[in-house]
Formats: structure tokens, sequence, C-alpha cells
């Protein structure tokens, strides 16, 4: 799936510099510095109405911000910018928000909003689907899908296009259990296949612990930690972190 | 589509004064006027009328054109309003809302006011045209059109938008997404907007004039025959307006529920 990507090397795909998400007049996120690195799975963790989501749309083009974002290596300014960034990741939200058409026809939207036809809009769409195992359901509609088979065609969709950063903000929230561990660990074997960035949005530990690389944890607006799970769960920087990686759901 | 100075008053052509001998205007019960004008609509519209079919065809057109434009003009102006917070959007929902309730007589009277000779578009010569009932019905069907589809925009859950907008689409593109999603309630809006017009006498008749073989359309010819006492004639344009309504919006029906199950 890994398409032609501008070279970052082994620098970040999006850096973030003093990022301030307002609402109003209220802050709602205020990060001094948030990069997304290549082939890692970054996870966001922190309770609800943290401004993990805020942040996710912030790195992914979808909010308006005050300071520095940068994607692949250039800065993110104007409209045409935002664009841009848009077109070279995906994202999938709790909510699978399918078009009222076939899971192909899904598959292909995010292709097709590309510019991508023919031969190839095929091939890359039915291999999107078989890496989410949903090429049974091609012809299916969206109203006959279980919730579970509704969220992996939106991550199909997202994956055929080739992001380079996959943002999922709590992609499991509304499945059940048995659903969310079969998705889970389909999703952890196609990121190790793709070597892929993730930006994984979750208030759930069990999903951070498992899936992540690096987990930042957020609360009001605010970074309080950064490392890996293993780190943020035996030496957590504050009580607020202690008490979440702890007792969390 | 030709302008006339005045509206032409003079008796209709219609229906032949062996059908005003038989009685239309004299004898007979309401029960007699009903069943002869269904019994001659059906005559007209069959028999192949040239003139019931020139007032259809006309009808049909004025609220045709007059739909297409305020689909081309309220669709997008619907999209804007839901989409974007600005200065003063309550002002212009609550404008479009109303806009939805101005009686047809009011609308016509507006335009009247604009279009005649001495008035503001006096030069352009639309007045008793056909081109000036269209700007009056679109007067009347784009807040419709434009209200619904604010209504169906805003019903849609706000993350479809972001899911759109994240899969990389432009404004074209999500204006068309968008379109494809709320396509069961435009439908609606549609028929609204089509029902609205085709059926309407006041903008019609005061723009248009009702002036035989120019700007006379179904609802003006039946107010004209009633004026006349003709109620026979007056039933058989309103089976026809009927008829030409029911079709449309059956044809409009069948594809909106053919979206629902999609």
């Amino acid at each position: 799936m890994r398409g032609e990507s501008p070279d970052t090397g082994d620098g970040p795909i999006i850096v973030a510099t003093d990022l301030v998400v307002r609402k109003g007049d209220r802050v709602v996120v205020d990060v001094p510095r948030f990069a997304v690195m290549p082939g890692e799975v970054h996870v966001v963790l922190g309770p609800n109405g943290a401004g993990k989501s805020t942040l996710l749309r912030a790195l992914n083009g979808l909010e308006r911000v005050a300071g520095t974002l940068e994607f692949e290596g250039r800065l993110v300014r104007s409209n045409k910018d935002r664009l841009r960034l848009r077109r070279r990741t995906a994202a999938v939200f709790q909510q699978p928000y399918l078009l009222s058409t076939t899971v192909r026809g899904n598959v292909e939207s995010g292709l097709r909003v590309h510019g991508v036809r023919g031969d190839e809009l095929r091939t890359r769409t039915q291999r999107a689907m078989d890496l989410l195992a949903i090429s049974h359901l091609a012809d299916r509609r969206r109203s006959g899908l279980s919730g579970g088979e509704a969220q992996r065609v939106s991550v199909a969709r997202a994956l055929a296009t080739d992001p380079a950063v996959l943002f999922l903000d709590e992609p499991m929230a509304s499945l059940d259990p048995p659903t969310r561990r079969a998705l889970a660990a389909d999703l952890q074997r196609i990121f190790a296949q793709l070597a892929m960035a993730v930006l994984w949005v979750t208030h759930d530990t069990s999903e951070a612990r498992a899936m992540a690389d690096r987990v930042t944890f957020l609360e009001q607006g605010r970074v309080l930690q950064q490392g890996t799970y293993a780190e943020v769960a035996a030496r957590p920087a504050t009580p607020v972190v202690a008490d979440y990686v702890h007792e969390g759901p | 589509m030709g302008a006339a100075e005045v509206p032409n008053s003079a008796a209709p052509t219609v229906f032949s004064a062996e059908r005003d001998d038989a009685g239309s205007r004299r004898g007979g019960s309401e029960l007699d006027y009903i069943i002869r004008g269904i019994v001659e609509a059906f005559r007209l519209l069959f028999g192949g009328d040239a003139t019931t079919y020139e007032i259809a065809l006309r009808s049909l057109r004025v609220a045709g054109s007059a739909l297409a434009i305020s689909l081309v003009l309220g669709v997008p102006l619907g999209m804007v309003v839901a989409l974007n917070q600005f200065p003063l959007r309550r002002l212009v929902v609550a404008s479009v809302n109303t806009g939805m309730g101005v009686p047809p007589v009011v609308v016509g009277l507006v335009v009247a006011l604009f279009l005649w000779r001495s008035g503001p578009f006096g030069s352009l010569h639309l007045m008793y045209t056909v081109t000036g009932m269209v700007i009056a019905q679109v007067l009347i069907a784009l807040p419709i059109i434009a209200g619904l589809s604010l209504a169906a925009l805003q019903q849609l859950d706000a993350g479809f938008r972001l899911q759109i907008l994240s899969l990389g689409a432009g404004r074209f593109r999500l204006f068309l997404l968008l379109l494809r999603e709320i396509r069961v309630p435009l439908m609606a809006a549609v028929m609204a907007a089509f029902g609205g017009i085709i059926s309407e006498v006041g903008a019609v008749n005061m723009v248009g004039g009702n002036i035989i073989g120019e700007t006379q359309v179904l609802t003006t010819g039946i107010m004209q025959y009633v004026g006349m006492g003709e109620f026979a004639n007056a039933m058989a344009l309103g089976v026809v307006l009927i008829i030409l309504s029911f079709s449309t919006n059956y044809a409009m029906t069948v594809i909106q529920q053919r979206g629902r199950h999609e």
C-alpha cells in the first residue's frame, strides 16, 4: 500500500509547534510541540474532554489553529496547504460515516476524490478490502452492515488512499468487545505490515497499551507526559496520569 | 413570451359553444358540474385539444423553469448557510424560513411593482410575459428549496462533513457528496416547491395577466372560468392540473424512494 510519498527520512511527518486551538474564549488545545514520526503508532490518551479529538483534527488540517504546523517539511498556512495535508492523510472517526452506496463504492470514494480511476482504482480498492477482510461484502449497501463491518469499511476507505499518516479518532469506541478485539488484532497486523504512521486517539488504556509505540497523555488540552506506555505506567508524571493508567478503564 | 400592454380578458376559446349550451353556466347541480368537468377533462386531455395542451405545457414550462432556477440557486444557498458561521446568519435563516410562507399574491405584487413600466425594471418589458411569471415563481420556490436543503443538511451529522473533508475533498466535491447524502429530503423539497408553484394563482395572474395564448396557465384559466360561471370548464382544467401534478409528483416520489433504500 505504500505509495510515492515524499521522503521525509527519519524526520517527523507532521510537526506542530506552539499549537493552540480555541473555541470561543476557551483554549481547548495548547501544545508546545507535537510530532508524528514515520512508522510509529502514536496514541494520544486522556479522559473525555481532554482535547484529544481537537488535537487530531488540528493535525489533520480540519481546525483553525494558532502556531506552526509543518507537514512533510512544508509549512501548512493556506487553505491549499490544508487541502494538500488532507489529501496525503486519512482519518477514521468513532462513527464510520459511510456514504449511501455499496461497500466497494465507499472504499473507492477516497480514491475518487484523489482522482484515481480505472484499473488502479479497482486494484487499490480490492487490496484495501482484502486487508480488512471485507471483500465478501463488496456489493452490500451500508444499511446492511453491522457496526464492526461498517468501521472496517471506513478503515479500508482510509487505507486505500495510501495515507502518509492515518488518523484514528476512537475508532473502536462504539463496538462491542469481541468486535473490538478482532478489529484491533487486524489493525495491529496491518500497521506492522505497512509500517505506517498512525495517530490514534483513545480514552481506553487497554487500547493504548496494546497499540502504542509512543503515548502522549493529554488533559485539559495540555500534554502531561510522553513516552512508551510502559514508561508512562511505570513512572507517571502527575497524579492525574497515575490515576488514569493504573485505574483507567 | 411576447409582452402585451394589458391583460386580455376576452372570452375563453377552450370550449365550444355547444358545451356552453349544454348548460355549464345554467342548469345542473354541483354534482353535474363535477361529473361533466371530469368527463370534459378526459376528453380534452385524450381528445388532443390543442388549447388545453398549450395551457398545460405553458404551466409546466413556467413551473419547471422556476423550479430548475430555484434548485441551481437554492441548494448552494442552503448549503452555504448550513455549513458556515457568519454574522447575521440567524437573520438569513429566519428570512429564508419566512420566505417559505410568504403568500404568492404578495410575491406577485412585489414583482409586478418592480416590472411595471414605471418600475425599476420596467425597461426590460417583462410584465405580462412568461419570463416575468418565471421570476415570480422563482421567488416563491427559492426559499422552499433553500430552507428545506438547509434543514436537511443541519440534520446530517456534522462528522459527515469532517469525514468527507478528511478524504481530501475540496469545496465542490464536498457539495456533491453532501448533496448525494440529502437527496431524499431534497426530493421532498423539490416536490414541495413544485407543488407550491404549479398550483399558485396569485403571482402568475398578477405578473402574467392571464393573456390567452400567451401567459394563461392552468390556475389562471380555472380562475377565469369560475369568474365567468363556467364551472364545468373550470373543473376540467382543475382535473388536468391534478393529473399533471400527480404524475410529476409520482415520478419524483419514485426517484426519492429509490434513494431511501440506498
